[in-house]
This record gives structure tokens, C-alpha cells and sequence, in this order.
């Protein structure tokens, strides 16, 4: 395996992902994010240098809509996907500033 | 010698753009709905769903762009920067990162030493977030996603303005702008413009910038310039204890006129931000351009111009007029109405500017219209009503845009043009003031204006003063 996972990485990635990981789950987590990597370096072997890019499979250009409100209340069908629900409003886990 | 430091400040300002619906969903942008009313399966981020772009929030930005003298990006294209936070249902904010619609642009602004540029570095669209209220009782937060998915820009500028002051000339400039083309009404205290405040200190000769810091929670002019003094002071203390200043967001707090810290392990941003498949990329073509451009309006510099030219009225009061789009649209309608340039004018310049201040309000906030203060001028005119009365009638008109002339005849302010009534009162007044009247006849003018004071109160302030004036001077 050419890529290795320092212990700060993985730490660091857990916080993004907001993942709490045991001792094994890390190690087991580094090994794979290493051999991912790896795999991802196969693109380092090909010339790209005259490679546009791609970011839209389709060559669709300039699609739009009308500032034209057509959307009613739907709060209540909105609501139903929610976790929770208190006075209209989705509950989600407690955040800080 | 003491070090001489140099503030260097570049700004990144969200503007709520007025359009009718999201920027990526027929929902509402309405102020004021019950919670969860505005949304639908696309501004609460549900998966499988498609956005699709409002093409008035991208007429918006490019005028805005234009306006700021940017380049337009004839190829554009939209990115998912990713965050995990409860306003932001997806996941991820739809943002411009690579290759935003405006680039190399700049605002001229007044100094001191004269005129300023201030570089724009970029604008672009995206999405605003929804709003959470953190609830003590249930010990969770709670998410109203109404917000979610108005349409903002971000304007970017370059690092440089060099103080407050600039600052504030800068964030006027940008607000007057925007407010000529309609794209926003940019309040601070009502969150439609928000600012960001990047600054760092650097010795003054030095060419290297020095580490920066971002204030957020920046919500009046005010706590602009107090959170850059504030800032200053806090870098500079750190440099001069020998100690480096840490590049982070920080905080202000008004009420403590200081800032902290926001940066934590938990806070630890990678954004990730890739292109958004989603939605397609955007393509400017020339003849498109053309017609954006030919669509721009008429600016305060052109309009200023004019003015000169059409309407006799003094400099000072045209820098005061169009200086606020709101005010100018008044003068120009209120004109086109009653053809008095001078007089619409001084009824802005005096009576409204002073009602503004007294209630503190912005011309944006005015809510009388032009063809009621149209009615109004004609009435003083026409000397229905004298010209006490007129301020009168104006207040109340310009607290509740009631139409004058029914006012006037409901509250019997007309002056009285009976000639019997008024004769009367003067006899009255000259044989109840004879002191007064010996006064006036011995050469004492100003016994006259005491008299003059004397009959318009018998009157109750409804008759012509001038008229008065002639007719006691006769009598006498
Ligand atoms: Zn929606």
C-alpha cells in the first residue's frame, strides 16, 4: 500500500464526518481510505493534460425557470419527513453557535 | 518611536436578492409566513428532487455585475460546498466556487483624499440557509426552513480599504447601487445585507499583508466600525506583546463591544467542493450581454446629471434626492404630477427629511404617494389651506398616506375666505390691542407681525396670513 493514513488524518475525518470511532474501527478505517487512495493514483498514471474536465454528463445548457411562485403550503407533507416535529418546525439535534 | 501599523480590510457581502421565488424552487421568499409554509421536497433538501434555476436571480447578478464594472463569466457553473449543520438540509450549500458569473470588477468611492477604487474580486449566487431556534425546554433545536434556498449573492471585494470610514463609504455605495436596480433593499438591521469584515494589521511600508481574521454578526453601520476599531486594537496588542495574531472567525458581540473566538475542534471546516451535477452549467452569449446592458438603469451619477439639465433646483438638494432610489422615484413622479420641481423638492428637502430623522426611518421606509403629495402642493397653492396648516396636513399624510384634500375638508382646515369673518376679527384685534396699534403707527414694523399672530389665532390658523397682513394695514 503506497498511501498511509496518519493518526491525524483519520482523527480530523472523523470530526468532518462527525463520526466517533473506536481504536480498531480507526485502524480498520486507515487501511481502507489507504487502499482507496491507491486505487485513485491509477488516474496519476494516465496523460490527462488535454482532458477537458468533465463535471455534466449531458450537454444541456441554460435551463431556467420563471420567477413565478406556484408552490403552495405544503408544511403539513413537509412536516411528515421530518424526525420530529414541534410547532411546525423540524426538531433536529441540539447545535451551538 | 512607537510602530505605525496600517489596517488592511476587504469585505465579503451577502445580499438578499427580491425576487418572487427560491432560487431553486416555486416557494415563496415572502417575510413573515407561519414556519415551514414556504418550503416544499427541493428547498428541504428530500433526495431524488431537482433545482432549477431562477433566471431572474441570475438577470440580478449580472446587473449587479455589470454595475460594479465586472467581467461577466460567459460559462458558469454552480458547486455543492459541503457542510453538516441542521439549517442546511442537504448537506451541502449550492455555491459558485470555480467559476463564479462575475470576476475583476470595482465601486468608486469618496475619501477624503478623493475618489477611491475599491477592487471586487468576485459575485456569486447561491442559496441562503434556514433559520434555527434553539429550544432551552425540549433541550433540541428547531428548524424553519422558509429561508432556505433564498436566493443571495456574495460580493467579494479585494483588501482594499484601509478604515472604517472607507468601509462605510464602500457599503453605500454597494447598497445605493443595488437598490437603483431593484435587486434587493439591502437592510443590515433586517439581515437583507450582511457583511463580513476581513482585516489584518501590517506595519506601515510593509508590502506583505499580515494574518487575517473574519468578523461576523455585524448587523449596523455602527457595529462596522466599532468591530474594526475594536479588531485593530486587538491585533496590534497581540503583534506588540511579540505575540502572532491567529487566522480565524471571530464573533461580535455589540451589547459587550467585543469579539471571540468562533473556531472549535467541532467547527473544523473542509468544504469539499465539487461541481453540482444537478444543475446545468450557464452560458452568457454576446447578443444576451447586449441586452442585459441595454437594460441597466439610469444610475445616481446619470441621474444627477440630468437633473441639472431638467429641473431648476439646487445641487445640494439633487445630492440629497439621489442619493436614495426611493426618494428620487418620489421626486421624479411627484413632478411628472404637479410640475413644481422646486416645491416637490423642498418638501422632500425640509418636511420629510426632518419626519425621517424624528422617526427614525430610512427613505425607504416612506409610505406617502406621489400623487398625495402632489394634491398636497396644489392645495398650498391654490391657497386653500396657508402654509402652517400645509406642515400639518403633510405630517399626517406622512404617517398614513391619507389623500389631503378629503383630510382637509373632513377636519375643516380650509382658510377662510369670507371676507365679512376676517374683517371682523381684525376690527376685533386692532380694538383689543390698542398699545399694538399705537405701536405700529408710531413707525414700530414689527407691532404688525404681533397683530398679524393675533388675527390668525382668532382665525384658528385658517386664514391667509398675507391677506391678513394687507387688510390691517389698510384698516390701520
Ligand atoms: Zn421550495
Amino acid at each position: 500500500m503506497a498511501n498511509v493514513i496518519s493518526d491525524e488524518t483519520i482523527e480530523y475525518v472523523g470530526i468532518l464526518a462527525k463520526l466517533e470511532l473506536s481504536g480498531e474501527e480507526k485502524e480498520q478505517a486507515k487501511a481502507d481510505m489507504g487502499r482507496m487512495l491507491d486505487y485513485i493514483d491509477k488516474l496519476g498514471e494516465l496523460d490527462t493534460s488535454q482532458a477537458e474536465p468533465m463535471s455534466h454528463v449531458f450537454g444541456v445548457r441554460n435551463v431556467f425557470r420563471d420567477d413565478v411562485v406556484t408552490n403552495g403550503d405544503m408544511c403539513e407533507d413537509m412536516l411528515k419527513n421530518a424526525p420530529g416535529e414541534k410547532n411546525g418546525m423540524f426538531i433536529a439535534p441540539r447545535t451551538f453557535e | 518611536m512607537k510602530k505605525q501599523y496600517e489596517t488592511v480590510i476587504g469585505l465579503e457581502v451577502h445580499v438578499e436578492l427580491a425576487t418572487k421565488t427560491k432560487i431553486f424552487c416555486a416557494c415563496s421568499t415572502a417575510f413573515g409566513g407561519a414556519p415551514n409554509t414556504h418550503t416544499c421536497p427541493v428547498c428541504t433538501g428530500m433526495p431524488g428532487t431537482l433545482p432549477v434555476l431562477n433566471k431572474q436571480v441570475l438577470e440580478y447578478a449580472v446587473a449587479v455585475g455589470l454595475a460594479m464594472n465586472c467581467e461577466i463569466t460567459r460559462y458558469c457553473k454552480f458547486d455543492r460546498k459541503n457542510y453538516f449543520y441542521p439549517d442546511n438540509p442537504q448537506n451541502y450549500q449550492i455555491s459558485q466556487l470555480y467559476l463564479p458569473i462575475c470576476r475583476n470588477g470595482y465601486v468608486e468611492i469618496e475619501t477624503e483624499e478623493g475618489k477611491k477604487k475599491v477592487g471586487i474580486h468576485e459575485i456569486h449566487m447561491e442559496e441562503d440557509a434556514g433559520k434555527l431556534i434553539h429550544d432551552e425546554w425540549e433541550g433540541c433545536s428547531l428548524v424553519d426552513y422558509n429561508r432556505s434556498g433564498v436566493p443571495l449573492i456574495e460580493i467579494v471585494s479585494e483588501p482594499d480599504m484601509r478604515d472604517a470610514k472607507e468601509v462605510i463609504a464602500y457599503l453605500e455605495k454597494l447598497r445605493m447601487m443595488i437598490q437603483y436596480l431593484g435587486a434587493s433593499d439591502c437592510k443590515l438591521q433586517e439581515g437583507s445585507m450582511r457583511a463580513d469584515v476581513n482585516l489584518s494589521v501590517r506595519e506601515v511600508g510593509t508590502e506583505a499583508f499580515g494574518t487575517r481574521t473574519e468578523m461576523k454578526n455585524l448587523n449596523s453601520f455602527r457595529a462596522i466600525s466599532r468591530a474594526i476599531e475594536g479588531e485593530r486594537e486587538r491585533q496590534i496588542e497581540l503583534l506588540e506583546a511579540g505575540n502572532a495574531v491567529i487566522q480565524e472567525t471571530r464573533r461580535w458581540d455589540d451589547a459587550k463591544g467585543e469579539s471571540y473566538a468562533m473556531r472549535s475542534k467541532e467547527d473544523a471546516q473542509d468544504y469539499r467542493y465539487f461541481p453540482d451535477p444537478d444543475l446545468p452549467p450557464i452560458e452568457v452569449d454576446e447578443s444576451w450581454l447586449e441586452e442585459m446592458k441595454a437594460k441597466q438603469p439610469e444610475f445616481r451619477e446619470g441621474k444627477m446629471k440630468r437633473y441639472k439639465e431638467e429641473y431648476d433646483i439646487p445641487e445640494y438638494d439633487i445630492e440629497i434626492i439621489t442619493a436614495s432610489k426611493c426618494m428620487a422615484d418620489l421626486f421624479e413622479e411627484t413632478v411628472k404630477l404637479c410640475g413644481q420641481p422646486k416645491k416637490v423638492s423642498n418638501w422632500l428637502m425640509v418636511e420629510t427629511l426632518r419626519l425621517l430623522k424624528e422617526r427614525g426611518m430610512e427613505p425607504e421606509d416612506i409610505r406617502f404617494s406621489p400623487s398625495n403629495l402632489a394634491k398636497l402642493i396644489r392645495l398650498a397653492d391654490e391657497k386653500v389651506i396657508n402654509s402652517s396648516v400645509a406642515k400639518e396636513v403633510f405630517e399626517a399624510m406622512f404617517d398614513n398616506d391619507m389623500d389631503p384634500e378629503k383630510y382637509v375638508e373632513e377636519k375643516g382646515l380650509k382658510t377662510v375666505c369670507d371676507e365679512g369673518a376676517l374683517k371682523k376679527a381684525v376690527e376685533e384685534v386692532i380694538a383689543a390691542n390698542p398699545k399694538s396699534v399705537e405701536d405700529y403707527r408710531n413707525g414700530k414694523e414689527k407691532a404688525i407681525g404681533f397683530l398679524v399672530g393675533q388675527t390668525m389665532k382668532a382665525m384658528k390658523g385658517k386664514a391667509d396670513p398675507g391677506k391678513v397682513n394687507e387688510m390691517l394695514r389698510g384698516m390701520l
